[in-house]
């Protein structure tokens, strides 16, 4: 049990101990019961058409620690992302999230119940200034009635107090000088920066980061790192779906590997990535084909060829669904 | 050619009766399209429900003209609230093919015969406008001075009309400083992103829809009560055009692009026409190439290219800031 969440800020590192000592003997199997999990899901299903994208027969994440969610191109990781938090409607299951039932909650009361979700294409909202975008993640904003919007005498001290909190957040995430630039005008790296701090407003539970490290900057890529760790030291939970695998060995406590839909493995970042199935997923199950063998060879071509096609039916699915 | 007469009225053209109807349009607009981005193009039925409360509760109906007044809010409401449920949650071409196909729904039921015991169709409603002048507080006589010079009916109605533009524009400028006017800026960027940050992005534009809807419903009260007449034909798809050019010309998202665009765009129209006519007539320009029958038609294509030059040379408006438009969004 992680039972150090209540403690006042500690110092770095103590909270990654928890994590690590709470998890150390949940069992490396997909579906282990985790000591204090904050997220549990059942039976999730989402299908394309013909194509199962997600199948998820149980996973649960736990509270407090950095769980990554890795897997090979088409696995269903950003699918089930988005079933989480509430961007896509699953065609079965089940989830909670803190103990109440969350499965087909819209996005926007996902969010307000405490799990707040970043982008892989940053949707940092580029004609608005930075504050603008910080100060509208922050939650029960009063102004944002309308009935109240005209009158700001009753949003007016609500707004100050937003202000101050945005730019010491700002601070942290070195964005501060450029509070009055618009957002369009950062770097890629700094827009993730600014998605993060933005999701922080809100002063979520969980922080669910979708592929943090996609177009950063290497130069900015430690100093991201630092912040998701930082978000654990401060009691949050952060469930990450990420391919940069030295960045997945460094931070996370727990690792989920997710292929052709289903959980696959699951364990501390040393002893997945020495999982055969997750090998076998990220190489494909015939790598131990010999290709000499012709009708071996035409039997292989002809799986592999089934799978890319479903691999590009559910790109092109997902890329259907971003338009839209 | 008489200049003199040229610019007076092309002076009166900056705050005649077009330039409030245009002007109370296109700050509904600007709330739908320049600040929440809904691509609404049916402004025109907005409109014409305001235009057509008025003129069939007190013709037809013979009630009074508040309850005209009351009737067209409720209905502009109903149309919104129709036109936004089932396309809102949807991509936003959705309410652009919906709305312009609403728009041409009302004004061909308000041009039909099986309706024309309400409407009076294709040939409108006359004689409604009456209760709406007895409450006109200038005696008989003429007011103004230099080209703004008009008789008490049309200066009451302009007194009105402006009253309505400055209380708009106001209520526009307090709702959009605040934190509802940032959600309705953020969902004009990226709606799934402000639904990431907890904000009910379909009821926010079902308000802003709403709103700039009830707005275009005073331009049409305005419309019928200025001209105590009204015409189906006149709430066709190039009233919903004009009303674009008017919000571009001026600035989209500015509080008073609106106002200044509709100003703009008469004064030119009034500008072109009675240059042209007096090129014509002072035999300037040869028969062959122009008669003046045709200038109605010429100075709407010179308008289409004056907005050409803006949106190459100033996309952003009059009013806009042009960094803001520079930035490329993905």
């Amino acid at each position: 049990m992680a039972g150090d969440t209540h403690a006042p800020a500690a110092a770095e590192g103590t909270r990654k101990q928890a994590a690590t000592r709470a998890l150390a003997d949940v069992p490396r199997v997909p579906g282990a019961k985790k000591p204090d999990p904050v997220i549990v899901a059942d039976g999730v299903v989402r299908r394309f058409g013909g194509l199962t994208a997600v199948s998820v027969e149980h996973v649960e994440i736990q509270r407090g620690a950095i769980t990554a969610l890795i897997g090979p191109n088409g696995a269903g990781k950003t699918t089930f992302f988005n079933l989480l938090t509430g961007f896509d409607r699953p065609d079965e299951g089940q989830w909670s999230f803190d103990g109440t039932d969350l499965a087909r909650v819209p996005a926007h009361k996902v969010a307000r119940r405490g799990m707040v979700r970043t982008f892989q294409l940053t949707k940092a909202l580029s004609r608005l200034t930075v504050l603008q975008n910080m100060l509208l993640g922050a939650s029960g904003q009063k102004g944002e009635s309308l009935l109240r919007a005209a009158f700001a005498g009753i949003w007016r001290s609500q707004e100050k107090a937003n202000t101050e909190r945005a730019l010491e957040l700002l601070g942290r995430f070195k964005l501060d000088t450029k509070a009055s630039d618009f957002a369009g005008s950062l770097s890629g790296g700094q827009r993730k920066l600014l998605e993060m701090a933005r999701a922080l407003m809100s002063d979520p539970q969980v922080v669910m980061l979708d592929e943090p490290m996609a177009g950063v900057n290497p130069a900015l890529t430690q100093s991201l790192l630092g912040h998701v760790k930082d978000l654990r030291e401060q009691g949050m939970t952060v469930l990450f779906v990420e391919h940069d695998m030295d960045m997945v060995r460094d931070i996370s406590d727990w690792v989920v590997v997710m292929a052709q839909g289903k959980v696959v493995a699951e364990g501390p970042p040393d002893s997945v990535m020495a999982d055969p199935a997750v090998i076998e997923a990220y190489l494909g199950g015939h790598h131990d084909v010999s290709l000499s063998d012709d009708s071996a060879a035409a039997e292989l071509e002809k799986t592999v060829e089934a799978e890319v096609e479903a691999e590009i039916a559910a790109d092109e699915h997902e890329k259907g669904r971003h338009q839209s | 050619m008489d200049i003199g007469s040229i610019l007076s009225n092309a002076l009166a053209a900056a705050i005649g009766l077009d330039t409030i109807i245009y002007a109370l349009a296109a700050l509904g607009l600007n709330i739908q399209f320049g600040y929440a981005g809904l691509l609404n193009f049916g402004q025109a039925a907005f409109v014409a429900i305001g235009s057509y409360g008025i003129a069939s509760m007190v013709t037809i109906a013979g009630l009074p003209f508040g309850v005209g007044i009351v009737v067209g809010l409720l209905a502009s409401v109903l149309f919104a609230l129709l036109l936004g449920i089932p396309t809102l949650r949807l991509r936003a071409d959705y309410l652009a093919i919906a709305t312009i196909a609403a728009s041409e729904v009302v004004r061909l039921l308000a041009r039909s015969n099986s309706l024309g015991a309400y409407t009076g169709g294709s040939n409108g409603l006359t004689g409604f406008a009456e209760g709406f002048y007895d409450l006109n507080p200038f005696p008989a006589g003429t007011y103004g001075f230099g080209p703004f010079q008009n008789n008490e009916r049309t200066t009451w109605i302009f007194l009105v009309g402006w009253v309505l533009v400055a209380l708009v524009a106001l209520a526009t400028w307090a709702i959009m400083r605040s934190p509802w006017g940032r959600v309705l800026k953020g969902i004009r960027e990226d709606e799934d992103a402000v639904r990431a940050l907890g904000k009910n992005v379909y009821a926010y534009k079902m308000q802003a829809l709403v709103l700039g809807g009830l707005v275009g419903t005073l331009s049409g009260f305005v419309f019928s009560l200025g001209r105590a007449a009204v015409q189906p034909d006149n709430y066709a798809t190039a009233f919903t055009f004009f009303t674009y050019t008017v919000l571009l010309l001026g600035g989209a998202a500015r509080v008073l692009g609106p106002v200044v665009g509709a100003a703009i765009f008469w004064v030119v129209l009034s500008l072109t026409d009675g240059l042209l006519r007096g090129a014509i007539a002072a035999g300037w320009v040869p028969d062959g190439l122009m008669t003046t029958t045709q200038v109605g038609q010429v100075r709407f294509m010179l308008v289409g290219l004056a907005l050409m030059l803006l949106m190459i040379y100033r996309p952003q408006g009059i009013f806009g800031d042009r960094r803001e438009l520079a930035l490329d969004g993905r």
